[in-house]
């Protein structure tokens, strides 16, 4: 099976533990300024919303690397960037129309979200629930459950 | 380890920025955070140093949890010599701002002298330089966080700021970060604007890399975060209702102080409570209450966002107060309520508003307002005095008020000196409902005898965040005492401040200690901080940081008389309710705890004590 990150901003507090999570997995310190995903306020509405890759199939970052940086982890889909490879050119940044490929000046090479193999730290460090690691074809599994309730669950 | 080891020294008057090494046999004894930051003030100032003069110094100080995955790991200090009180001053806050500073590669902001004109102070990691701050002076919290980002050009600065009240010398202006996130008790803003520094405007991008053992950091405070997860008050009470999940509680057991402490149940408490917050209004049909929020690496998440009601009298015509903003915790929500018997709830939350926007205590504004309002009653004060009618319970006198202390404009400068100077101005000192000069927060020390000698005790003047044996006397945590009687409080308050002395020098928040024994915090920083952290030591710490601030206050020349409770509250007995006509057993209470302190009948820390913690 294959699984996504799947959030719910609804449920985000902006306590940042998904972004200290990804930058402990990543670099071994805590620091937000190093994260892959990072939670976006919005004062004047209250809302708080994680964003990171999606891990698009045709991926623009993937085909726009003139070098072939940037590879599929077939075992779950993440697309990664390959250090060695990467030379920093930053047409991958310009490419993603999400903004979730990042360069970084300290190492001189982009940097995104790989699903820490298949296990992700954020998703792990959440404590709300705001970002699970699901099942891909099945996002919307807990709305659809939540929906039901509403529509069918009520006691006669 | 877990410290950055570096402290940035801004000297205002001859403005310079230096950076020197902590010294780390002191970060062995008192931590860091508010431990730390009364060690280097209590060994650089002179205590009786004029508050508000260039020789008080004022530091900003994160702990060796801040900016770490330990939950609630974002807190900071500012410590001082406060205005309000002339005691040491401490007021500790979340949000963003303390982990900001730490990965910028600080433990500490030492602020020194006073600058010629307004500047504000940059730092982008290892460069630090104080920037003119003319243009600033005048605006708002709100306004310098935004122009700062502005300028900057970089929407992730982190701001610590006063407002207008803090520029005017209001003595209980608060020192505000994230907009709404407060350090705002005893008048720490005041120092700042006395000293024409106006931001501390912080971008760091180090990190926090140098835990002594990661592998069992993150093993430890994931197990910590499962007990917040699944403990009733950390993991339900306070992410649905925040701190205002008391005002019901607290009421019934008749504790609420009213109308500036004349009664000690609130008929309105139900309007302005946490329940009042989730109800849909009448007007729109949404309820004032938007969302939750957590401060940095907080699991709780307590804080309030809330919406007030755009057709209210206070902002109809001001829209800038119409979206999501800082929502009502329980001490603002009491001492804007039930401190004056206004039970209007979006009144509660415009007031709430300008004390963030201008940056000022909420707690001792609104019982100042209280004081105020009992005066005009009694007709000592008049409507051409104060530019309103102030009767109890008017919530028109209170927003009105609240604008102009905000701007400090007539009567408002009057409000802003504190309910004690206020009542000794208009001669009746004994209707401050304060200790030390600072107000009262939200329980009668009738109804929870506990409380009474926490505030009389307390080092920075009436706090309940000292001692909270309110967890104890009404809800239980660790073990349920009785919140009527004196017997025993003397040690249970006692022991209730050492550990919080010790939680609130690591950088972590106090909230957690419903759920965490000090002995849940003991093995992160084990594993975050090289060395011997054990209970023992610990606990003796937390000793230490107690006595150190006493220490202080006394050489600041307070004494026994100065550890006392208004005549109210020893006189007037409880009108109604379990503590119905009962009267606070403060002096009973004050012999036996200075003799479990250590200290001389006059208060004073005794040879052995001074020996024994290694002051």
């Amino acid at each position: 099976m294959q699984k996504s990150l799947h959030i719910d901003p609804s449920k985000c507090t902006s306590c940042l533990q998904c972004e200290m999570a990804c930058s402990f997995e990543n670099y071994g310190v805590f620091n937000n300024s190093l994260s892959r995903i990072k939670v976006f306020e919005f004062h004047h509405t209250g809302a708080k919303v994680p964003y990171t890759c999606t891990q698009c199939d045709e991926a623009w970052c993937m085909h726009a690397c003139p070098v072939e940086a940037i590879k599929l982890d077939k075992t779950n889909g993440a697309k990664v960037v390959l250090e060695d490879v990467c030379v920093g050119c930053k047409v991958c940044t310009i490419a993603c129309p999400f903004g979730t490929v990042n360069y970084v000046a300290e190492t001189g090479k982009v940097q995104k979200c790989d699903l820490c193999g298949g296990d992700p730290a954020c998703a792990e460090a959440c404590p709300t629930g705001a970002i699970t690691y699901v099942d891909a074809n099945w996002t919307g599994l807990e709305r659809m459950r939540q929906w039901a309730d509403k529509l069918g669950n009520q006691s006669a | 380890m877990a410290w950055t080891r570096k402290i940035l020294r801004v000297n205002l008057t001859d403005r310079t920025c230096t950076s020197e090494p902590l010294n780390m046999e002191w970060a062995r004894d008192y931590l860091g955070q508010r431990g730390l930051a009364t060690k280097y003030l209590a060994s650089e100032i002179d205590p009786k140093v004029d508050p508000l003069s260039p020789d008080n110094k004022i530091i900003w100080a994160t702990g060796p949890l801040t900016g770490t995955m330990a939950s609630t790991g974002g807190r900071y200090s500012v410590v001082t010599k406060g205005p309000l009180t002339g005691a040491i001053a401490c007021s500790n806050s979340g949000g963003y701002f303390g982990a900001e500073l730490k990965f910028a590669g600080w433990d500490m902001v030492i602020i020194e002298g006073r600058a010629s004109s307004p500047v504000y102070l940059s730092i982008e990691n290892g460069k630090a330089e104080l920037r003119d701050a003319s243009h600033l002076w005048g605006k708002t919290v709100w306004e310098t966080e935004g122009q700062i980002k502005a300028e900057h050009q970089d929407p992730q600065v982190r701001v610590s700021c006063i407002g207008r009240a803090g520029e005017n010398g209001v003595l209980y202006a608060g020192i505000i970060n994230d907009l709404h996130r407060a350090a705002g008790r005893s008048g720490v803003g005041a120092v700042a604007g006395s000293k024409n520094l106006k931001a501390i405007a912080v971008r760091g991008t180090l990190g926090v890399g140098n835990i002594a053992n990661p592998k069992e950091f993150m093993k430890v405070t994931f197990e910590k975060k499962k007990i917040l997860k699944e403990n009733a008050v950390t993991g339900q009470g306070l992410p649905t209702y925040g701190t205002q999940v008391l005002m019901n509680v607290i009421n019934e057991i008749g504790a609420m102080p009213t109308r500036n402490h004349k009664d000690v149940q609130f008929e309105g408490a139900r309007k302005i409570s946490a329940e009042a917050m989730h109800e849909p209004r009448e007007t729109d049909g949404k309820a004032q209450l938007v969302n939750n929020q957590a401060c940095f690496g907080c699991t709780i998440a307590c804080g309030r966002i809330s919406k007030i009601d755009a057709t209210h009298f206070s902002v109809v015509n001001s829209p800038k107060y119409w979206g999501a903003s800082g929502g009502l915790e329980y001490e603002a929500a009491w001492a804007l309520g039930c401190a004056n018997g206004v039970d209007d709830i979006e009144a509660l939350q415009y007031a709430n508003m300008l004390c963030n926007e201008d940056g000022f205590d909420p707690i001792s504004y609104g019982a100042t307002i209280g004081a105020v309002m009992e005066l005009y009653e009694m007709g000592v004060l008049t409507k051409e005095e104060i530019g309103i009618e102030a009767p109890f319970g008017s919530a028109k006198a209170l927003t009105y008020m609240t604008e102009i202390t905000a701007r400090s404009e007539g009567f408002g400068k009057v409000i802003g000196l504190g309910s004690k100077r206020l009542c000794e101005k208009y001669g009746h000192p004994e209707l401050s409902m304060s200790v030390k000069g600072q107000e009262f927060p939200a329980y009668d020390a009738r109804g929870v005898q506990g409380m009474g000698l926490t505030y009389a005790t307390s080092n920075r003047g009436a706090c309940h965040l000292r001692s909270y044996t309110i967890s104890s006397e009404v809800l239980g945590i660790p073990v349920k005492t009785d919140p009527l009687t004196t017997e025993g409080k003397p040690a249970l308050v006692k022991a209730f401040q050492d550990a919080t002395a010790v939680v609130d020098s690591s950088g972590l928040c106090v909230f957690t200690t419903f759920a965490w024994a000090l002995s849940d915090i003991q093995p992160q920083l084990q594993a975050a901080c090289e060395g011997d952290w054990s209970m023992e030591k610990l606990d003796l710490m937390g000793e230490r940081i107690w006595n150190l601030e006493r220490q202080f206050n006394n050489d600041a020349g307070f004494t026994r008389k100065d550890d006392d409770l208004p005549p109210r509250l020893k006189t007037e007995g409880a009108k109604v309710g379990p503590a119905k006509g009962m009267v606070s057993g403060i002096d009973k209470m004050i012999p036996e705890y200075y003799e479990l302190r250590g200290w001389d009948k006059e208060g004073r820390l005794t040879a052995e004590t001074v020996a024994r913690l290694g002051l």
